[in-house]
């Protein structure tokens, strides 16, 4: 197997508690496994607890309420206390569908530290349109009402071709809605984006010129407002340091109690990925053939192998290799090395195609019907 | 920006200070982030608690060290925290 090199494992610092897949939403860029429907078990309040306490005890700090829709899950309050109670600094990410003011008040008492709030577009029938729901109107309040109760406000919007345009639009709204955070995150193509890339990639003058635009407000509100800006990668030249490097900072719990290195984990063949009903975190962590897989760089392939940036990018992202060139072992085709790179032109290429085409296939969105087919 | 020997200055209620025992150091804790900490960054932040300006920190910091001379290192150190947002003056 690979990943032999088990010398200076570090401690995680970073938990995901995917608590749920269930969602309101339907956004056909979701990160979720498109089988999710496969998956419909969800670990116990205490099963969560104890996840919380062990990775705690193992120097995670940082911790994301995710999903699906966590709100979705009636003991998310309590899981946010006893996350406060371990020392956490939690996060809730959210559609802000189903978030009243209420239960904004409720998680702050319960030592929740911040919200991160979608928002899908800066337009409401786009906005609707890509969530598969009405919500637009409903989001905006809820950014506002998290802004109100005292929480750092972290905005996210996830970028593709049906959005791109509205950059502008979109930082306008961030700026009046008063966002301490605003993370504009291109599209990275795993999961339901994947199924869905010919429609969703922009071409590279949108990326250009959209990127030109951020740059500028950033400089624009900088000290008011913090810009995680996510790299298009697929426009890049080398890619991009995945999770910090294969279980050294990043775990990820799925609803069902699998661990994962990092969320797209799953998609990879043979990883045997154990699930937290029958292991410690500890074990997990240190033991575990998943997380042991693409530790350090034993595993590499050429041009990986004897690349002097190879310590810096780790080769890019496992995933993106396997569902690209059907093996996670090779370089990230993202890679101007990669003697894979065609594949990302081939991508690129057929996006744009299906842009100027006049009758382009309709997005599959992120729903039970359409997980079953998968 | 620069810190007004004036006014006293705050921890930012958008950010948290904290000890981490598995890391054995302080840190700031922020959405997407973690600053590690060094001791004495620590300490001063510490004393950043709305009700010290400027040279009642560096009176507290030098007798707690039982030194002296500390003030520009303190200046610089401040500006850079208020620069990144972890601490305020209203």
């Amino acid at each position: 197997m690979a990943g032999s090199n088990k010398t200076n494992i570090t401690p995680p610092r970073w938990l995901l508690a995917e608590l749920t897949y269930k969602c309101p939403l339907q956004c056909p860029y979701c990160s979720n496994p498109l089988d999710y429907a496969k998956h419909s078990d969800e670990i116990s309040t205490d099963d969560w607890k104890r996840v919380l306490s062990e990775a705690r005890k193992m120097g995670a700090v940082q911790l994301g309420f995710s999903g699906g829709e966590p709100l979705t899950r009636p003991d998310l309050p309590e899981l946010a206390r006893y996350a406060r109670e371990l020392g956490y600094y939690s996060n809730l990410i959210t559609s802000g569908y189903g978030l009243t003011e209420e239960k904004i008040i409720q998680l702050k008492e319960a030592g929740l530290d911040h919200i991160q709030v979608s928002i899908q577009a800066s337009t409401q029938e786009l906005n609707d349109h890509l969530a598969g729901t009405e919500s637009f109107a409903h989001k905006k309040e809820v950014a506002r009402l998290v802004k109100k109760h005292g929480y750092p406000m972290v905005l996210c919007v996830v970028i593709h071709r049906e959005n791109i345009h509205q950059m502008p639009e979109i930082l306008a709204m961030a700026e009046e809605l008063g966002a301490d955070y605003l993370e504009l995150a291109n599209t990275q193509y795993y999961g339901w984006a994947h199924v869905n890339r010919d429609l969703l990639l922009p071409t590279i003058e949108q990326f250009k010129q959209a990127e030109d635009i951020a740059q500028a407000f950033k400089e624009k509100v900088a000290g008011k407002m913090k810009i995680y800006y996510v790299v298009p990668d697929f426009y890049e030249d080398r890619p991009k340091a995945c999770m910090n490097g294969w279980g050294t900072t990043f775990l990820t719990i799925a609803p069902d109690g699998v661990a994962l290195p990092c969320h797209s984990a799953r998609e990879l063949p043979g990883l045997d990925c154990p699930n937290v009903n029958d292991h410690s975190i500890s074990d997990i962590w240190l033991k575990s053939r998943a997380f042991n897989f693409f530790r350090g760089n034993e595993w590499m392939q050429e041009p990986c192998k004897s690349c002097d940036e190879k310590d810096q990018d780790f080769g890019g992202c496992r995933c993106q290799a396997y569902i690209l060139t059907g093996d996670m072992y090779k370089t990230d085709p993202v890679c101007g090395k990669s003697p894979d790179k065609q594949v990302i032109q081939d991508a690129i290429d057929s996006a744009r195609k299906s842009a100027l085409s006049a009758d382009e296939k309709p997005l599959i969105f992120r729903n039970s019907k359409n997980s079953r087919a998968y | 920006m620069t810190i007004n020997p004036e006014l006293p200055i705050n921890f930012s209620r958008m950010h948290r200070l904290q000890w981490e025992e598995a890391q054995q150091k302080d840190v700031i804790l922020y959405p997407e982030g973690m600053v590690e900490l060094n001791q004495s960054s620590a300490e001063i932040l510490k004393l950043c608690d709305g009700t010290r300006n400027l040279d009642q920190i560096v009176v507290d910091l030098e007798e707690k060290f039982a030194t002296s001379g500390l003030k520009n290192d303190i200046i610089s150190f401040l500006d850079v925290a208020l620069n990144n947002g972890w601490i305020q003056q209203d």
